[in-house]
């Protein structure tokens, strides 16, 4: 099997290593950072914090013109680069099914813009680069993938995907229909991340304000509602992950990533989020004004660092 | 017409409509809008400060106020921290912050009976929370002025707007006296309003402030021409118009007929941010105590048009949103 994770930062990064230790995957990367290419094809690529790994034998390149035709492919860039990312790397999946493990509704759609066979996920593990080359695992977690209907690929290609995956140490299940676990994560991350980012507080914190914790449900039910009228029936409620999460010795402290994008005043995924939520509820007759008035605020949030930079 | 320091000051205790001889006011707060008022009235009143802080007051005494931008000159003030040394006076402006306001009444507790008061701060309620501390005759008053603080002594004038105002209709005050004070303000070179009735340009105010202050202080975003604009859908002008049209609904529900639509309002205050100068666009007061991580008076503006919507049952989602927002956001600090 060949494989190309498409955008090797923190999570593409962590599918990569894994599965190079696999002898039957030859495993390819393709990502702008040249000099996070370069590390990986001297060094290797290395994985610490939850676990260590040192993987070797990936062929990391800022080229997509270098990569060969693929069986597979992992999508794992931020989703506003989707497009860019995909449209560069088609070429080699012209035999072969792309697979999205990104936040945000909308990858798949993008994806399908330029590959035929293209397959859902939903992947939990995170990390962050610490240099080139060396990626901290901060979570361990599952992943589920299942065909992308609109553009489908094979089950037993999933399969195959999920099977190679599984053995390399990212846990990974196929699913006829994936949508249940890839929207209660967007629900989960629509209602929590951009209330941080607006107001700089940590997660823990944000479930202790009354009030907070029920806009926080108010964003919940919209995104519940969008996903009711597409017969998804999500895996676990995202109330309970919210309430989970904001104990202690879980996730109390930690910094949403989108605050932490807008503390390094970087482009935060919100359209891919609350955005995602808005348009999907848009098309099917599903108001969702908290969801739309907090996509528009991280957006004009976004622009007050160009009013800045004039 | 701009009058240099020294000239003499006039006065207009013999204007004729009433008999209430304004000939001596009493600035409490001398932050923007504090200074604003007292600079220009010194010039055509007496006029006393009264400050929080002795250091401020002693720089003042020392060096008068300046003020610069739209207006540009020099005045001296009597200021004092010690509300014991004020002199008595004809009409207070109670220029605090909201946040500020039960303090500075409390210092005045029990003290210039004969004395008007004059609230202009942001949101409603201001007059309830002065009236507690004295039987003071009240003015209701609303300013869009603005201006930038450069120092203890100096205040940049930003924008020249006016003060609306109208008698307080819990207690006695005539229109007469309200009259005399807009007077007095025109004399000095603000822009002054009055009106019978204030109810309704407080209320537009209101609405105007909860949105475009509320908004300012999430996304960081000066008063500019995306809060006017709603083609994409997250043009900022859709949230502000929904905002806006929540805050009518209360309004309505309160039997207040707005004096100004806030929207229009909105309209044209960011067309004359972006005509008048191309950098130049007004930075709500809100997103300034963001900035400077003050608590803000979001409990005043966007906290009471909330109560007032819980109190005559109107839903307002999104007001509510954003003074949860806005109350995270302080929590962080």
């Amino acid at each position: 099997m060949r494989l190309c994770v498409v955008g090797c930062g923190a999570v593409g990064s962590l599918f990569a290593a894994h599965l190079a230790g696999l002898p039957d995957v030859e495993v390819w990367a393709y990502d702008l950072a040249a000099e996070h290419c370069r590390a990986i094809n001297a060094d290797g690529l290395h994985l610490s914090g939850f676990g260590e790994v040192h993987a070797t034998g990936i062929h990391a390149t800022p080229d997509p013109a270098e990569i060969p035709p693929c069986d597979f492919g992992i999508v794992a860039t931020k989703a506003m680069h989707t497009e860019a990312a995909i449209a560069a790397t088609a070429q080699a999946f012209g035999n072969g099914a792309v697979c999205s493990v990104q936040n945000g509704i909308g990858n798949e759609e993008t994806i399908a813009g330029h590959v035929e066979r293209v397959i859902r996920g939903t992947t939990f593990p995170a990390g962050k680069i610490l240099a080139p080359g060396h990626v901290q695992w901060d979570v361990a977690g599952d992943t589920t993938i299942g065909p992308f209907e609109p553009s489908p690929a094979r089950m037993e290609e999933v399969e195959r995907l999920a099977d190679a995956c599984t053995r390399a140490g990212m846990p990974t299940t196929a699913v006829p229909d994936a949508r249940g676990p890839q929207w209660r994560k967007v629900i989960f991350n629509a209602a929590t991340n951009p209330v941080g980012a607006l107001t700089g507080l940590t997660h823990g914190r944000v479930c202790e304000q009354p009030g907070l914790r029920r806009f926080v449900s108010g964003l919940v039910d919209e995104g519940k509602a969008v996903a009711t009228a597409q017969a998804i029936v999500l895996d676990a409620d995202p109330e309970d992950l919210i309430d989970h999460a904001a104990r202690p010795e879980v996730a109390y402290h930690h910094k949403a990533s989108m605050l932490q994008d807008v503390e390094a005043r970087r482009q935060t995924e919100v359209d891919y989020l609350n955005g995602g939520i808005a348009r999907f509820g848009r098309e099917l007759g599903v108001a969702t004004p908290l969801n739309e008035a907090i996509w528009a605020l991280v957006k004009g949030l976004e622009r007050s660092w160009q009013q800045e930079a004039k | 017409m701009r009058r240099a320091s020294g000239e003499p000051r006039r006065r207009i205790g013999d204007l004729p409509q009433y008999d209430w001889p304004v000939q001596s006011v009493c600035v409490i707060g001398a932050g923007v809008i504090g200074g604003l008022y007292a600079a220009h009235l010194a010039r055509v009143a007496d006029v006393s400060v009264l400050t929080r802080r002795e250091e401020q007051a002693r720089a003042l005494r020392e060096d008068g106020l300046r003020i610069s931008g739209k207006h540009d000159f020099t005045t001296h003030v009597r200021a004092v921290a010690d509300p014991a040394e004020l002199p008595d006076f004809d009409l207070g402006i109670v220029a605090t912050k909201a946040t500020q306001l039960e303090e500075s009444a409390a210092r005045l507790a029990g003290r210039f009976p004969g004395a008007t008061l004059m609230t202009i701060q942001n949101g409603i309620g201001a007059e309830e929370i002065v009236r507690r501390h004295g039987e003071w005759s009240l003015i209701s008053a609303v300013t869009f002025m603005s201006g930038v603080r450069r120092s203890d002594t100096h205040v940049e004038y930003e924008l020249d707007t006016a003060t609306w105002m109208g008698p307080y209709a819990g207690t006695q005050t005539p229109y007469a006296a309200v009259e005399q004070m807009r007077d007095l303000l025109l004399e000095s070179e603000l822009r002054a309003e009055a009106f019978p009735d204030l109810v309704p340009a407080q209320w537009s105010k209101l609405v105007f402030n909860a949105t475009v202050n509320t908004v300012a202080a999430l996304t960081g975003l000066p008063h500019v021409g995306l809060f006017a604009r709603e083609d994409a859908p997250t043009d900022l002008g859709r949230l502000v118009h929904e905002l806006m049209d929540e805050g009518k609904q209360v309004a309505a529900a309160a039997g207040v007929e707005l004096y100004e639509d806030p929207w229009e309002m909105n309209v044209h205050a960011v067309r004359r941010g972006e005509t008048q100068k191309s950098d130049y666009a007004h930075l709500p007061s809100m997103l300034e105590d963001v900035l400077a991580r003050r608590p803000t008076e979001v409990d005043f503006i966007t906290g009471a048009l909330v109560r007032e919507a819980e109190r005559l049952g109107v839903p307002v989602p999104l007001h509510r949103t954003m003074y949860r927002l806005v109350k995270g956001l302080e929590a962080s600090w």
